[in-house]
């Protein structure tokens, strides 16, 4: 159960993030760590005590094997988060090079 | 068993592969093939809604048939609900794509413009198709990301700004709602919709069920720009071209916010009584704050986007004043009124909102500003622009005969019939202060006296962005054709048939 808390904790970690750096990049990292914790959260659910990797084998019917499903899924979403990463840094680069500084304080132009 | 469900997605998808490689070589082939795969779409979208013939229909993805009616495969559903978004999501996308021949001759790269348009709805077109959670968040992504990069699409500093605020409360909320899933298959060990809903009819914990609603409302909550999480949305809703505004401002909030939230809460949760009153109180204060926070913007694009969060809380607080009687139990016909009110209006605002920011584009691609207090005098010399946007304004304000009006008319009514008499009463103020907000646009963009001199090349727009913009305004006035009950009857009822009678979704598709 310990670890489902920490995964929460890593969730925390990284909206804290979000909302104190004041550092393009820094909110980039932050929200990667909130990514990584959902993502380690759907690999927990998947996880079953003593199970095996799920290649069903005729012979042993009984046997108990992990759930497959999550593993997929986790796959699928580390792939979109590589492109929403990606897209991010790439604004976070032009925004520098409009702006020369990384500092969210003096990106403000959009207001009320 | 449909066949043609899924070339909703493969199509759109394809034709950005396409785009991006034969664009290149051939001048002008971008634009026209996007026209007319968006053609396509518009033809398959009405033809499937009409073939369906207020029933339902599925297509299994690869044939994977259920084993013991548990579903294992990705299922594709299309039923009276969502066929209408479809129609609506491809209609207003080939009119935008219509318009941008012309408006987006003012950026350089039109192939990466196209592409990503493409990418755009076929995200959306798979939000609102899909029958399993996972599909509709590989979906979302798929368009927001789209999104993202066309918000940005001007590469300057607004723009960029905007679409950095975006992603990081897009992000948000994208792992909100992947946290929401997870915790759902946790439970249920299923991500079809119509299984979860078995699932959890067994039984549950009531305070997990409420802890996962809350995740769900408040992810898909973030991209529909319910009012406490509307931050981004004038932002990036006046800094992206005015096409894509139109799209994002007239669709996309739609199709994968407000859509999806009233498909999972009606038919994958069950609707309990707490929960309705909490959405309703969402809606109620995104539509009365919404407007406050329009009513002192001089920016016309971003006067239109707050406009937005206040007619999408019209739609939410109706939805969940039916949501609320649905719980109880009582009074099914006015339950059934409230939610025709609001699929009504989600329409209508499809038609009027995507016109009002295609005007706003029209007058700033001649006059290159898109303050208020700059402007003046247009009438004359921009007719059509003239003409179409004051049809869009009296259908957004409620004025008869237009179709906000009669939608407006619906809303207030069930209200008044569910004995919800603030709200009703909050409906009308709010319209008679968008009225004036919109007067306010209407005088000092079209007829006041000119504030600087205008030169000779402050003309009428070219022929697509007229065109485009008057089909919108005919949309506007025979969308009012819905209230006629011979014609809701057929368009309309199918909807709240499917949301009122919540089993009905999961038993068909169960039942397959």
């Amino acid at each position: 159960m310990i670890a489902y808390y920490m995964c929460f904790g890593l969730f925390f970690v990284g909206l804290y993030g979000v909302i104190t750096r004041r550092n393009l990049v820094k909110i980039a990292i932050s929200l990667s760590i909130m990514e990584i914790s959902t993502f380690l959260f759907f690999a927990l659910i998947g996880y079953i005590d003593n199970g095996v990797a799920p290649i069903v084998n005729p012979a042993d019917p009984d046997k108990i094997y992990v759930d497959p499903l999550p593993q997929t899924l986790v796959l699928t979403a580390i792939v979109i988060g590589l492109a929403t990463t990606a897209l991010l840094m790439a604004v976070i680069i032009r925004l520098y090079r409009k702006y020369k500084t990384f500092d969210i304080r003096e990106i403000n132009e959009l207001r009320g | 068993m449909n066949q043609l469900l899924p070339l909703f997605v493969i199509v759109p998808l394809s034709a950005t592969f396409l785009i991006m490689i034969f664009g290149r070589f051939f001048k002008d082939f971008n634009k026209y093939f996007a026209s007319c795969v968006l053609l396509f779409l518009v033809v398959l979208s009405f033809y499937s809604m009409i073939s369906l013939n207020g029933g339902l229909s599925l297509y299994k993805v690869g044939g994977w048939q259920p084993i013991n009616k548990i579903p294992i495969g990705i299922y594709i559903v299309m039923d009276g609900f969502n066929s209408l978004i479809v129609c609506i999501i491809n209609l207003i996308g080939f009119l935008v794509v219509f318009y941008s021949i012309s408006y987006i001759k003012r950026y350089t790269a039109e192939n990466y413009f196209y592409a990503l348009f493409c990418l755009l709805i076929g995200g959306m077109n798979g939000v609102v198709i899909s029958g399993d959670l996972f599909n509709i968040f590989v979906f979302l992504e798929i368009s927001v990301i789209s999104s993202y990069a066309l918000v940005a699409f001007g590469v300057e500093k607004n723009e960029l700004e905007a679409s950095f605020k975006y992603q990081v409360l897009g992000g948000l909320a994208s792992f909100l709602i992947l946290f929401g899933i997870g915790f759902i298959y946790w439970k249920t060990k299923t991500l079809n919709i119509a299984d979860i809903r078995a699932a959890f009819s067994n039984g549950y914990d009531k305070k997990y069920y409420l802890f996962v609603q809350l995740l769900i409302l408040s992810g898909f909550g973030l991209k529909a720009a319910i009012i406490p999480f509307h931050a981004w949305l004038p932002d990036a809703h006046s800094s992206a071209p005015s096409p894509i505004s139109a799209m994002l401002s007239g669709v996309f909030i739609k199709a994968v916010g407000i859509y999806v939230i009233i498909r999972l809460f009606f038919n994958m949760f069950e609707i309990s009584e707490g929960m309705a009153i909490l959405i309703t109180t969402l809606g109620t204060i995104s539509m009365v704050i919404g407007v406050f926070l329009a009513i002192g913007q001089w920016d016309i694009k971003r006067l239109l986007a707050y406009h937005s969060i206040s007619q999408m809380g019209y739609v939410v607080m109706s939805v969940g004043i039916g949501m609320i009687l649905v719980s109880r139990g009582l009074k099914p016909e006015v339950a059934s009124l409230a939610i025709t009110g609001g699929i009504y209006h989600l329409i209508n605002h499809a038609a009027f909102k995507g016109l009002l920011f295609l005007n706003a584009g029209a007058i700033e691609y001649t006059l290159g500003t898109r303050n208020l207090k700059e402007m003046g005098g247009l009438a004359k010399v921009m007719p059509v622009t003239s003409a179409t946007s004051f049809i869009a304004s009296m259908s957004i304000s409620g004025v008869p005969p237009f179709n906000g009006f009669f939608s407006k008319l619906i809303i207030i009514i069930a209200a008044i019939l569910a004995r919800f008499y603030l709200l009703a009463a909050l409906a009308v103020i709010v319209s008679i202060i968008t009225l004036a907000s919109f007067l306010k646009f209407q005088r000092y963009a079209f007829y006041d006296k000119p504030k600087n001199p205008m030169g000779s090349e402050v003309k009428e727009v070219p022929f697509p962005m007229v065109f485009s913009m008057i089909v919108l305004s005919i949309l506007c006035l025979l969308l009012s054709l819905l209230v006629i009950p011979s014609v809701r009857e057929v368009i309309l009822a199918p909807a709240v048939n499917i949301l009122t009678d919540p089993l009905k979704y999961s038993t068909f598709i169960l039942g397959q």
